[in-house]
C-alpha cells in the first residue's frame, strides 16, 4: 500500500469547487494516506484538446508530465480530466515515454478507493435521497458504472434511487455549452425531469463540470435539489 | 415543416420534441431488448468481427470491386461506375430514353437522397415514384428524411393524414393501419405500371455478386421484380467480401436498427431473370457510386467512417440529435454518423461548426454496431477545422484565448493570479448567479447564462485552503 498520493485537484475544482477538493483530501486522509499537492499543477488541456487545438494542449499536458513526473499516486476528482490524462495524452505526445507512466499511475478518485485502497465504506452519513449521474467519460471512457454506486450504498442514510437516464449526457460538453448553448440548456433539462422523478434532494456525480451543468439548470429552475460530488458525499459526518 | 429546420424552431415546438422523444426512445428500448446477452450473447464479438470485416473490405477495396463487376456479369448484369450523382442520372436518363421507360418505383435508399436523384430524374420528365411508406409521405409533402433509418420519423400519424387528405383526395384517416392501406392500394398500382425499380443495396457481396436488401413493407422486394429493369444503386463500401459475411451483419443490422433479429424481408437479388426462371427483372443495372468516397479512402484514420451500415442507431441514442432533430445537419446524412461524414465528402470550410455540435457523450460509439469511434472523429475533424485556412481569420478571437489559455496553464504563478483576480470582481453572495455585471458580459458567459446560473468563486480557490489549511 502506498503511503503518499498526489492529488491533481483539477482546474474546475480548484478554481470553483474548492470543497470538493478538500473532501477529497479528507477521505483518502481518513484511509491513512498522506497527501501531496503538487503547487505547480494548473490543468490537463481538454479545454483546448476538444476545441481542436491541439498545439496549445499537447504544451498544457507537457507542463502537467512535468508537474507529476515524481509521484506515485495521482488521484484526480473527474472522470472526464482522467481521461484526457489516460486515453488522450498519448494522441497529443505519441512519442514521450511518459506519457506509458503517467496513464498507469492516474486514478479517478473512487476507482483508487475500490481498487488500490480496498476501501467501500468510508463510514460516512448523510440521510437523503440521492441519485447518481453516469458521466459519460467515466462510463464510456473508463468504464467506471457500479464502483460509485458501490461506494454510495455503504453511506450511513443515503437512500439511492436510480433515474431512468442515468447514463444520458447532461449536456455540459466543455464549449459545447456555450456554443450550442440552447441545445445544452435543452438536454440539462430532459436530465432533470428524470432526476425529479426519483424524488431526490441530492444529485451526486464523479465530475464537477457536469454537477456545474446540472445546478446551473437545477438553481435557474428554482428547485430545491443540490449536486455533490462524490467526495463531498464520502466525507460527510 | 420550416420550423424544423432552425435549432431554436425544433426545440421549440413541442409537438416535434415530443415525436422525436417517443420513436428514438421506442427504438433506443428495442435494441437494447434484441441484444441481451441471453438473446445474442456474442453481441461484443460480433461487432469486433464487423469491424474487421470493415476494415478489410474497406482497405482492399479495389481488389472487390473487380470480384463484383466480375460476378454481376457473369449472372447476366451489369455493373456501372459512376463517379459523381450526375453520371448516375445520366446513366439512368439514358437508359429510360432507349427503353422508352417513364415510370419509376423507388424503394428506401440514402444513396439516392444523396444525390438528389429524383429531383435530377424529374427535370428530365421521368417520374420516380418512393414505395417506402416513410420515404412516400415525405415525398408527397417534398420533405427530406427525418432519421437515416425512419424518413417520416418528425410527424405523427395525425400530420399523415391531413397529407393523405390534402395529397390523396382521401377522406381523413389517423388510424396506422389503414393509412398504410391507403398508400399500398396507391403504390400496387405503380408498382404494376412502372418500366423501371431502384433499390439501393445494404450489402453487395463481392464473392456472389448478390445485392441484398433489407426492408419490413416488401416494397424493395416489389421493385426489384415488378419492373422490366432493376437498378440497384450503392456506395462502394457497401461491399462486403463474402455471402457468409452475412451471418455477421444482418445479425447487428436490423437489431442496431429497429430491434428486429431480422426484418420481414432480406432480398438477395443477383442479376436479371435467367432463361428458366418465371419471374424477376429482364434487366439488371448494379450503380456503384463514388461521389467523393475515395477522398475518405486517402486518410487511413478517416476510413473507418465508410464502416457505416446505415443502421441509424447513433442517431436515436444521440442527445443532440434526439434534441435537434434529422433537418438541422446540413446533408441528407444527419445524427452523428452525418456529423463526421459530411464535413470529410464537402471538406470542413463548409460547416465548420458540425463537428463540435456534439457534447462528446460517446453514446453513439458506444452503440454503433461496426464500432465507428465516432468522437475520435470528431475531435480530429474540430483540429481540422481550427487549421483550415478559411476558419482562421474568422475565429480569432477563439485562437488568442486558447493561446492564452496554453500560456497561462504552463505559468502556474499567473494561473493562481489570475484565479484570484478574476474572484475579486465576480459577484459574491447569493448562491447561484443569473447575472454578471457589464465588464464580465462576455459572450460564452452570456450564453451559459440564457440557459442556466453560474456557481460565484469561492471566497478561495483549492490552492489557498491547501496552503492555510
Amino acid at each position: 500500500m502506498p503511503s503518499v498520493v498526489s492529488l491533481f485537484v483539477t482546474c474546475i475544482v480548484d478554481q470553483l469547487f474548492p470543497k470538493v477538493g478538500m473532501a477529497m483530501a479528507d477521505v483518502l486522509g481518513r484511509i491513512g494516506y498522506d497527501i501531496d499537492f503538487p503547487e505547480a499543477q494548473t490543468c490537463c488541456g481538454q479545454p483546448a484538446f476538444n476545441s481542436g487545438y491541439r498545439d496549445e494542449a499537447r504544451n498544457v499536458a507537457e507542463h502537467f508530465l512535468r508537474v507529476f513526473r515524481e509521484s506515485e499516486y495521482i488521484i484526480v476528482p473527474s472522470g472526464s480530466c482522467t481521461s484526457m490524462i489516460t486515453h488522450h495524452f498519448r494522441e497529443l505526445l505519441p512519442d514521450n515515454a511518459e506519457v506509458g507512466r503517467i496513464e498507469a499511475k492516474t486514478w479517478e478518485f473512487s476507482r483508487f478507493l475500490l481498487e488500490v485502497a480496498k476501501v467501500e465504506d468510508l463510514g460516512a452519513r448523510m440521510a437523503c435521497i440521492a441519485t447518481y449521474h453516469d458521466s459519460c467519460h467515466a462510463l464510456r471512457e473508463l468504464k467506471i458504472k457500479s464502483g460509485p454506486r458501490r461506494l454510495l450504498s455503504h453511506v450511513q442514510g443515503l437512500d439511492l434511487r436510480e433515474m431512468d437516464t442515468a447514463e444520458e449526457c447532461c449536456g455540459f460538453g466543455g464549449t459545447f455549452s456555450v456554443k450550442f448553448a440552447e441545445v445544452s440548456g435543452a438536454m440539462a433539462r430532459g436530465k432533470i425531469d428524470s432526476i425529479k422523478k426519483t424524488g431526490a434532494s441530492v444529485v451526486v456525480s464523479i465530475d464537477s463540470s457536469c454537477l456545474m451543468q446540472l445546478q446551473g439548470a437545477l438553481h435557474r429552475a428554482q428547485l430545491p435539489i443540490r449536486t455533490m460530488h462524490l467526495a463531498e458525499v464520502l466525507a460527510a459526518r | 415543416m420550416e420550423e424544423t429546420r432552425t435549432i431554436p424552431g425544433a426545440l421549440s415546438n413541442e409537438r416535434l420534441q415530443l415525436a422525436i422523444y417517443a420513436s428514438t426512445k421506442r427504438l433506443m428500448d428495442h435494441r437494447s431488448g434484441a441484444i441481451t446477452p441471453e438473446l445474442l450473447g456474442d453481441y461484443q464479438e460480433l461487432r469486433t468481427q464487423a469491424n474487421a470485416l470493415k476494415k478489410h473490405t474497406i482497405d482492399n477495396l479495389d481488389y472487390y470491386l473487380e470480384m463484383v463487376e466480375e460476378r454481376v456479369t457473369a449472372h447476366g448484369g451489369k455493373v456501372v461506375f459512376c463517379e459523381t450523382g450526375v453520371e448516375v442520372s445520366d446513366f439512368i436518363l439514358k437508359l429510360a430514353k432507349e427503353r422508352g421507360a417513364r415510370l419509376i418505383v423507388k424503394s428506401k435508399s440514402m444513396t439516392t437522397e444523396e444525390i438528389d436523384l429524383n429531383e435530377r430524374l424529374e427535370d428530365h420528365g421521368l417520374q420516380a415514384v418512393e414505395t417506402d411508406l416513410g420515404e412516400y409521405i415525405i415525398q408527397l409533402i417534398g420533405d427530406t428524411p427525418f432519421h437515416i433509418v425512419a424518413p417520416a420519423l418528425h410527424l405523427t400519424r395525425y400530420e399523415v393524414a391531413d397529407v393523405f387528405q390534402e395529397k390523396l383526395g382521401v377522406e381523413k384517416e389517423t388510424v396506422p393501419e389503414k393509412q398504410t392501406m391507403i398508400a399500398r392500394a396507391v403504390l400496387r398500382e405503380k408498382f404494376l405500371a412502372a418500366d423501371i425499380g431502384i433499390t439501393g443495396a445494404n450489402f453487395v457481396v463481392a464473392n456472389s455478386g448478390a445485392v441484398v436488401v433489407v426492408e419490413n413493407e416488401g416494397n424493395a422486394r416489389l421493385s426489384s421484380s415488378a419492373p422490366r429493369i432493376h437498378i440497384a444503386i450503392a456506395g462502394i463500401e457497401k461491399l462486403i467480401p463474402r455471402a457468409q459475411d452475412l451471418g455477421v451483419f444482418l445479425k447487428l443490422l436490423g437489431r442496431s436498427a429497429t430491434g428486429q433479429p431480422l426484418t420481414s424481408y432480406t432480398s438477395f437479388l443477383s442479376g436479371p431473370r435467367r432463361g428458366d426462371e418465371i419471374d424477376g427483372p429482364e434487366e439488371f443495372y448494379l450503380v456503384l457510386l463514388d461521389n467523393g468516397r475515395t477522398k475518405l479512402l486517402e486518410n487511413p484514420d478517416r476510413r473507418q467512417s465508410l464502416y457505416c451500415i446505415r443502421c441509424g442507431a447513433c442517431l436515436n441514442h444521440c442527445p443532440v440529435y434526439r434534441k435537434i432533430g434529422g433537418h438541422n445537419y446540413p446533408w441528407v446524412y444527419s445524427g452523428p454518423i452525418g456529423a463526421i461524414i459530411t464535413p470529410q465528402f464537402h471538406g470542413v470550410s463548409k460547416d465548420p461548426w458540425l463537428p463540435f455540435a456534439s457534447s462528446l457523450c460517446g453514446a453513439c460509439a458506444e452503440v454503433c454496431p461496426v464500432k465507428i469511434d465516432i468522437p475520435k472523429l470528431l475531435l480530429d475533424l474540430r483540429a481540422d477545422v481550427t487549421k483550415d485556412k478559411e476558419q482562421k481569420g474568422k475565429s480569432g478571437s477563439e485562437r488568442l484565448a486558447f493561446r492564452m489559455f496554453a500560456w497561462m496553464m504552463r505559468r502556474p504563478k499567473a494561473y493562481a493570479m489570475a484565479g484570484r483576480i478574476g474572484a475579486l470582481f465576480a459577484p459574491q453572495g447569493s448562491p447561484w448567479i443569473s447575472r454578471v455585471p457589464w465588464y464580465m458580459n462576455l459572450a460564452p458567459i452570456r450564453a451559459w447564462l440564457s440557459q442556466r446560473d453560474l456557481p460565484p468563486p469561492p471566497p478561495k480557490s483549492f490552492r489557498r485552503m491547501w496552503k492555510e489549511r
